[in-house]
C-alpha cells in the first residue's frame, strides 16, 4: 500500500489499493461513505453514466463463482465509464501459488488500470496486489475479508437508521467461513458499532471475543436489544454433520423466523449478504418482510463500489 | 407373560415401610426407621416409623409392610443396558428387560443407542419413550447416538434429540477415532448442554484383540486388547474437554490407569465423570479360564491389579457409577470358540448381589456401594435425584444383604442367559422394588404385610 495521500481540507481515501477494512480509519470509510450517497443519487436517474473511468480499463478477475458481487462490480465499473472485462477463472482449474502469480503477470502486461479480486485462499489478494502496476480491489479472499460487502452494509445501516454509533449490531451464522463477518466486524467497530456474534461454536472462530465482539451461542442472548440483524449464509456441505448436524437443527436454534427476530428490539432492521438459503439461515416471511433490508444492501452495493473505484481512480496516473 | 400398559397414578393406598434399615446415598445416612409412601412420592421418613408394634392405630390408614430390619434403599439406576428395542427383540425386549431389572431392584436406566434403527432421530427417541411407556413400569431413559448410524462421520441433530427425550450421547460400544470429529461434536453438545458419553477404545490399538493384553491371553494363545488402547483415546478426550468445555462422561473404564486420568481430570476441575462395569468390578481376566465365553467382554476383564485399582476409586467416589453393561447374547453367537464368540453379559439381575460381593469381603461400604448404584449414576446424567428425601419419588429397593443364593441362569429373566454369575454363590437378595411407590416385584412371603 502506498503512504496516505493529502488532499485539501476533505478527507478522501488514501490508498492505492482496497484489500481490506483492517487499517482503514473511521474517517476513511467515512469518505468513501459520503461518496457512495452520491452515486446513490445517480444510480436513481434516468442517465446514470458518469466520466470518472473514461479510458479505463476495469478487469474483474474471480477465481470463484460469483454472479451479484462480479455484476455489482460490473454495472459500478460501466456506470463510470470504465470498460470492463470479466474473467472467471474456475478455482479447480488453478493451482495455487506460482499459477496465481502467472496470471497476475499475463494481466499486468494487459496494462489494466483497476483489477477486481475474489480468491478462495486468504491473503490471495494481497499478494498479486504486490506483483501488478495498478489497483487492486479485494472482492473476497476466503475467509479473510471482503471489504466492499461491509462498506454496503454500512451504508445501508447509516441510511436506515440515520447512524451507525451506539447501535446493537448482531451478526449470526457461520462466523468461522465468513468473510463478511470478519470484515463487518472490523467495519462497524471502528464506526462505534457494538458487534455481537450468535452461531454454534462449532462455526465461531478460535479467541473470536478477543476481535472486541460479545458472542453467544444463544439467538435469544445475542438478539436482545440488537437494532440490526445480520444473517450469514451457511454452505450447503457444512449443514449436514461436520460443523452443524442438519437443516432443520440449524434452522431450529439459529435460523431467523419471526419469533427470533422478536427478541431484537422492536424496530430492527434484518440483513443479509445473500444468496439466502430461505428455511435454513432465515425465514422467507422474515427475509421479505418488512424489517428486511436485503434488497437496499443489493442498490448500496452498486453505490459503495463506484465510490471506491472512484477514489481508487485519484491515484491512477495520468500520464 | 403379556405386555401390557402400566398405570403409573397407580391405587392411592398410602404404604409404610416400617422396621426398616434405610440407607441414602445421597444424603450420606443411614438409620433404623421407617417411611411412608403416599401418592408415588415419599411422604414421611424418620425413626419414628421404626417399631411396627407401636403403629397400630395407622393400620386403617395404610398398608405396613414389616421389613424385618432389612435395607431400604433409592431404586438402582443403571446408566448403560442394552434393552434389544427396536430390532434385537430375540435378545431382549423392554418387557423382559423390565423384569430383570424389577427383580434386581433397578428402577431406571438408560438403554443404549446401539439399536436397529440406530437412535439417532428424534422419531426413533420418541418411539423407544413411547414403547416404554406401554412395555414397562421401568423408567427408561434413551441415550442417543454421538454420530448419525453410529458410522463415526458426522454428528447427530443433538438439540433436536436431548428435546425429545435422550438424556445422553454417545456411540454405544463404538469409539469415535475421528478427533476433529470429537472435537467439534464436544463443542456442539456443549452449546446444546448435552452430556457426551463415551466408550474409549482405539480400534487399531484394539485390532483384533478378545481379551486383555497380558500372560493370560499369551497362554492361551489370544490376541490382547492393550489398557493402552483404552487410555490412549480417553487421554484424546479429555484434551479436548479441557478445549471445548464439554460435559463428558467416560461410559466404561476398565483399568487403573483410566482411573488416574479420570482422577486429574476431575481435580483439574473439567465437568467429566466415569462408570465401570459390575463385571470389572468383580471379576478379572483369569475368570477367563478355559476359554469361558460368558467373559468375554468389551473392554476385556483386566488383571487383578486394576479390579483393586477400580474397587478404590469406587470407594474414594472418583468412580460415580457402577453400570450393569446388560448385554444379552443368544446362544448361537456365544457357543462358539472364544475369539469368534460375541462380546457381553448380562447383568440387571445380578448386579445389586454381585456388589454386595465386595461389601461381604470388606472392600467397601454399602452406602459406597448404593452411591455408585443409584444417586452417583442420577447425578452423572441429571437424572432426578435417587435419595431417601419426603417429596422425593418413592422408587425404591427392599433386600436382605445377607442371604445366601446360587445364581440358576434358568430362574433369570432376561430373554439370554449368558450370565458370567452362572452357578455362583452370591449374598444378597431383593426382596421387593417400587417405582412410583407401587411394586413392580415382592419375593412372596418373605415379609409381614408384603
Amino acid at each position: 500500500m502506498q503512504l496516505p495521500l493529502m488532499n485539501g481540507g476533505r478527507s478522501q481515501y488514501p490508498y492505492r489499493h482496497l484489500l481490506g477494512i483492517e487499517g482503514l480509519s473511521r474517517s476513511d470509510i467515512q469518505a468513501l461513505l459520503d461518496t457512495a450517497e452520491d452515486y446513490v443519487a445517480l444510480s436513481r436517474q434516468v442517465e446514470k453514466k458518469a466520466a470518472t473511468l473514461r479510458g479505463r480499463t476495469q478487469i474483474n478477475l474471480f477465481f470463484e463463482p460469483s454472479t451479484r458481487t462480479q455484476s455489482s462490480f460490473e454495472i459500478a465499473g460501466k456506470r463510470l465509464g470504465a470498460d470492463v472485462m470479466n474473467m472467471s477463472v474456475s478455482s479447480s482449474s488453478v493451482k495455487k501459488g506460482e499459477t496465481l502469480l502467472d496470471t497476475a503477470a499475463t494481466l499486468n502486461a494487459m496494462r489494466p488500470d483497476i483489477i477486481i479480486v475474489r480468491h478462495h485462499a486468504a491473503g490471495a489478494v494481497n499478494l498479486l496486489a504486490r506483483k501488478v502496476d495498478c489497483s487492486v480491489v479485494n472482492a473476497g479472499d476466503g475467509a479473510h475479508e471482503h471489504p466492499t460487502q461491509a462498506l454496503l452494509d454500512a451504508l445501508t445501516i447509516r441510511r436506515a437508521k440515520g447512524r451507525i454509533e451506539g447501535l446493537v449490531v448482531t451478526i449470526c451464522g457461520d462466523i468461522l467461513h465468513s468473510r463478511v463477518a470478519r470484515s463487518n466486524i472490523i467495519c462497524l467497530a471502528a464506526l462505534g458499532a457494538f458487534v455481537r456474534l450468535v452461531g454454534p461454536s462449532t462455526l465461531l472462530p478460535s479467541e473470536v471475543e478477543r476481535f472486541g465482539v460479545e458472542v453467544s451461542p444463544d439467538m435469544r442472548t445475542g438478539l436482545a436489544g440488537a437494532d440490526i440483524v445480520m444473517m450469514l449464509r451457511l454452505q450447503r456441505e457444512r449443514m449436514s454433520g461436520a460443523f452443524v448436524p442438519s437443516i432443520r437443527e440449524y434452522f431450529r436454534y439459529f435460523g431467523l423466523d419471526r419469533e427470533k427476530l422478536s427478541f431484537a428490539k422492536p424496530d430492527a432492521l434484518v440483513m443479509h449478504p445473500g444468496p439466502m438459503n430461505r428455511g435454513v439461515e432465515i425465514a422467507s416471511d422474515v427475509a421479505d418482510g418488512t424489517q428486511s433490508l436485503v434488497r437496499e444492501q443489493v442498490e448500496m452495493g452498486v453505490a459503495v463500489r463506484m465510490a471506491v473505484l472512484e477514489a481508487l481512480a485519484r491515484h491512477l496516473p495520468n500520464e | 407373560m403379556s405386555e401390557r400398559e402400566f398405570d403409573r397414578t397407580g391405587p392411592s393406598q398410602p404404604v409404610l415401610l416400617a422396621n426398616a434399615r434405610l440407607v441414602d446415598p445421597q444424603e450420606r445416612r443411614e438409620f433404623h426407621g421407617g417411611l411412608i409412601i403416599k401418592d408415588g412420592l415419599i411422604a414421611e421418613i424418620g425413626a419414628h416409623l421404626a417399631t411396627v408394634s407401636s403403629l397400630d392405630d395407622m393400620r386403617e390408614k395404610m398398608r405396613i409392610i414389616d421389613c424385618l430390619g432389612h435395607v431400604v434403599a433409592p431404586g438402582l439406576v443403571d446408566l448403560q443396558a442394552f434393552v434389544g428395542e427396536p430390532g434385537a427383540e430375540h435378545r431382549e425386549t423392554l418387557a423382559s428387560a423390565s423384569r430383570a431389572a424389577a427383580a434386581g431392584g433397578v428402577t431406571t436406566l438408560v438403554c443404549r443407542p446401539d439399536t436397529h434403527p440406530v437412535i439417532d432421530d428424534p422419531a426413533i427417541v420418541d418411539f423407544v419413550l413411547r414403547r416404554a411407556r406401554a412395555a414397562s413400569a421401568l423408567r427408561i431413559h434413551p441415550s442417543a447416538a454421538l454420530t448419525k448410524g453410529l458410522a463415526g462421520r458426522e454428528m447427530t441433530e443433538i438439540g433436536l434429540l436431548k428435546e425429545a427425550g435422550a438424556v445422553v450421547f454417545g456411540d454405544g460400544h463404538k469409539s469415535i477415532m475421528n478427533s476433529q470429529l470429537m472435537r467439534r461434536a464436544l463443542l456442539y453438545a456443549r452449546d446444546r448442554d448435552a452430556i457426551v458419553s463415551h466408550f474409549t477404545q482405539d480400534e487399531t490399538l484394539a485390532a483384533e484383540g478378545v481379551m486383555n493384553e497380558g500372560e493370560f491371553a499369551s497362554r492361551l494363545g489370544l490376541s490382547g486388547v492393550p489398557k493402552v488402547a483404552e487410555t490412549l483415546v480417553l487421554m484424546r478426550d479429555l484434551a479436548l474437554v479441557r478445549l471445548t468445555g464439554a460435559r463428558y462422561h467416560a461410559a466404561l473404564i476398565s483399568c487403573a490407569e483410566s482411573l488416574e486420568a479420570i482422577r486429574a481430570a476431575k481435580s483439574e476441575g473439567l465437568r467429566v465423570t466415569c462408570a465401570v462395569s459390575i463385571n470389572h468390578l468383580t471379576l478379572n481376566e483369569s475368570d477367563v479360564g478355559d476359554y469361558r465365553t460368558f467373559f468375554k467382554l468389551s473392554p476385556p476383564l483386566r488383571s487383578e491389579t486394576d479390579r483393586r485399582a477400580l474397587v478404590e476409586g469406587l470407594s474414594d467416589g472418583v468412580i460415580d457409577a457402577i453400570v450393569s453393561d446388560h448385554d444379552p447374547q443368544d446362544v448361537e453367537t456365544k457357543r462358539q470358540p472364544f475369539a469368534e464368540s460375541a462380546d457381553g453379559a448380562i447383568g440387571l439381575e445380578t448386579m445389586l448381589a454381585a456388589g454386595l460381593r465386595l461389601v461381604h469381603s470388606g472392600e467397601i461400604t454399602l452406602p459406597c456401594l448404593l452411591a455408585a448404584l443409584s444417586s452417583g449414576p442420577a447425578n452423572a446424567f441429571r437424572l432426578p435425584p435417587a435419595n431417601l428425601v419426603v417429596g422425593s419419588c418413592a422408587d425404591l429397593v427392599v433386600f436382605d444383604p445377607d442371604e445366601p443364593w446360587i445364581v440358576d441362569p434358568s430362574t433369570l429373566h432376561s430373554l439370554c442367559k449368558n450370565t458370567p454369575f452362572d452357578e455362583a454363590r452370591l449374598q444378597g437378595r431383593v426382596l421387593a422394588t417400587l417405582i412410583g411407590g407401587e411394586f413392580v416385584n415382592a419375593v412372596a412371603s418373605s415379609l409381614p404385610g408384603l
